[in-house]
């Protein structure tokens, strides 16, 4: 069990200020290092020392991760360590990207926005409490997920894609990153490389001890959205327990582009409900060509829960998918 | 807690329990086969040999009896070998690739290709039982005694020659001992683990045995599987040796000829039934 300690164990600290230092910091240290952006994942692992490593190196001093640029062929280049708050305020995001600023605007609590980073928020670890609270779980090198157990507390937990581990990606911003179509810029000493935001969140049947496609020794410098959504009809909801301040039950990012009321392409991206975020494919391809209304919003809900299978205390989460993706093709306004 | 073969951990009762094998041993077992292929070669090639033959003469009349073409391996037997070796290369690649970095969704494959194994390992057991010498491939004191024979002749010390083999060389018998120990320990724990995953087969319950008893049956399968890797390189290396070719291409054909018959094999010891084509 987790024991909160007033102290962090004694780490060596880097502050480098450029991206090519930060990365080869990454590089000597590789396994050793720990990357620490705004800090609210990295000091609750410190404090209940479930995670420890020598070297933590701090971005905050690394101007070149921050901010919202825009690119020459309409999109934008958000820096890896844009706060939050920058991003939900930005006026080109919230102009062209809105659903991204939505995003952003629900992350926890107007405090943890202002300190939270972009990055840092498609990156950080799962909260499943049974992992966090230093068990040897199937995520933390050992055998087995105890939420997954007939007597386990799962309300939190998968519907989808569970493997072993049972445990759901937390971040607002990720399924508005996947429905925008995002890439994710990674720098290493071997170079940069583009992954798009689909393919950055990864599984457990693809490693059960990651949360994405990032190794030891790279970076996320940048997240680049395209053009190509730009201006679309957005649709972001999150349901959570506490409104003020929770991590979501289930989230949902949708863009469409209608034309005459019909839909002529979409995305549909869920999340909380997997250890990635799921974007909803069938649903889409489903929707393309559809009338937006009441018929069409409803066959979408239904086929956006086909293969759902929930654990002993989360079946809620299959209504609440199918009801959130009602509403995402409706474009209801939010509660 | 960790030491060089298994890894340790601590259960929510904070007591320690075995979690799994050491996975940095998978490196050890890729190096032990790699490094025994290289140990043999420089061996076989630079060794001093003694220059009398191999093995003592056969009878003659027996001899005689035996046809051109020898029987050794049935289609079924075959198609066992064959399966066992896909099956066996699924496991071992699914379960060593994520050890050394390859990310995929490898936990199904693995459990698939298990299952196809056990029911070839069965079908194995039945055939070998029914329509087989089921004793002819287990070791025996004869086989010892010449295992010993040929190890002092090969470090350059007098022995008499060894006799020809039966159907089953010595070694091949030891190296059929090694994967059924091996099997013993990966295969039922494997059936077991197979409650942890999910599966369609069946209902998920990590409760059926204490934590104890799931490490150990973690640390059993890792542990055989990691064996299995140095087994595997090794059986693969002897297979494509010049010398063991014969027996290779009589895996894939069924046959031998019976110039390698009267070379490798003792008819005495190997009763060739002249009348039975699909003898194994």
């Amino acid at each position: 069990m987790a024991i909160i300690h007033d102290v962090m164990p004694v780490f060596e600290l880097f502050q480098p200020t450029t991206i090519d230092d930060t990365v080869a910091l990454l590089e000597k240290y590789d396994r050793d290092a720990w990357v620490l952006a705004g800090g609210l994942d990295s000091f609750d692992w410190f404090k209940d020392r479930n995670k420890r490593r020598q070297v933590v190196v701090d971005l905050s001093g690394v101007e070149a991760l921050r901010g919202v640029r825009k690119a020459t062929d309409g999109g934008l280049e958000v820096g890896a360590t844009t706060t939050l708050t920058d991003l939900a305020n930005d006026a080109t995001v919230k102009t062209n990207f809105r659903l991204l600023s939505e995003a952003a605007a629900l992350v926890a609590s107007p405090q943890i926005r202002n300190q939270g980073t972009l990055g840092g928020n498609v990156s950080q670890d799962t909260r499943c409490w049974y992992y966090r609270s230093g068990w040897t779980c199937y995520r933390a090198g050992g055998n087995i997920c105890y939420a997954d157990t007939p007597t386990a507390i799962n309300r939190e937990h998968a519907i989808f894609d569970a493997n072993r581990c049972v445990a759901v990606n937390p971040s607002d911003t990720a399924p508005a990153l996947i429905a925008l179509d995002a890439e994710m810029v990674i720098r290493s000493s071997s170079g940069e490389r583009l992954v798009n935001a689909r393919n950055y969140f990864i599984g457990p049947s693809t490693d059960i001890t990651r949360m994405t496609v990032l190794q030891p020794g790279e970076l996320l410098t940048a997240i680049r959205i395209p053009a190509t959504w730009a201006g679309a009809d957005f649709y972001f909801e999150k349901i959570r327990e506490r409104q003020v301040w929770d991590f979501p039950l289930v989230n949902i990012a949708a863009a469409l582009k209608v034309s005459g009321g019909t839909i002529r392409e979409s995305r549909v991206v869920v999340n909380a409900v997997a250890a990635h975020p799921v974007r909803l494919t069938a649903v889409e391809e489903a929707l393309s060509g559809k009338p937006r209304n009441e018929e069409t919003a409803r066959m979408a809900g239904d086929l956006a829960v086909q293969g759902a299978r929930p654990l002993a205390h989360n079946g809620y989460k299959v209504p609440l998918v199918r009801n959130l993706v009602k509403r995402a093709i409706r474009g209801e306004a939010h509660v | 807690m960790t030491n060089f073969l298994v890894q340790w951990g601590v259960n929510p009762w904070g007591e320690d329990t075995l979690i799994h094998a050491q996975w940095g041993l998978v490196y050890v077992a890729f190096a032990f086969g790699l490094g025994f292929m290289v140990a043999h070669t420089l061996f076989v090639r630079f060794w001093p040999k003694p220059a009398e033959p191999a093995g003592a003469p056969v009878n003659d009349v027996a001899a005689g009896r035996v046809p051109a073409r020898v029987a050794r391996h049935s289609l079924a037997a075959r198609m066992f070998h064959w399966i066992m070796a896909a099956s066996m290369l699924t496991l071992l690649g699914t379960a060593s690739a994520p050890v050394l970095g390859l990310n995929f969704n490898w936990i199904e494959i693995h459990w698939i290709a298990g299952l196809a194994l056990t029911v070839s390992i069965v079908y194995h057991i039945i055939h070998a039982s029914v329509w087989l010498d089921f004793w002819s491939i287990w070791l025996n004191k004869e086989d010892v005694n010449e295992a010993i024979t040929r190890f002092k002749r090969a470090m350059g010390r007098s022995a008499p020659a060894p006799r020809k083999a039966a159907k089953y060389p010595w070694d091949n018998k030891m190296y059929h001992t090694a994967i059924v120990l091996s099997a013993l320990a990966s295969v039922p724990t494997g059936l077991f683990m197979m409650n942890r995953v999910e599966t369609p087969l069946f209902v998920r319950n990590p409760y059926l045995f204490s934590d104890t008893a799931w490490g150990v049956m973690y640390v059993l399968h890792g542990l055989s599987g990691i064996g299995l890797v140095g087994l595997t390189i090794s059986h693969v290396y002897f297979a494509i040796r010049p010398e063991k070719r014969w027996i290779t291409k009589g895996m894939i054909f069924g046959d031998i000829s019976r110039q390698d018959f009267l070379r490798h094999h003792d008819p005495e010891r190997w009763i060739i039934d002249t009348h039975a084509h699909d003898e194994v």
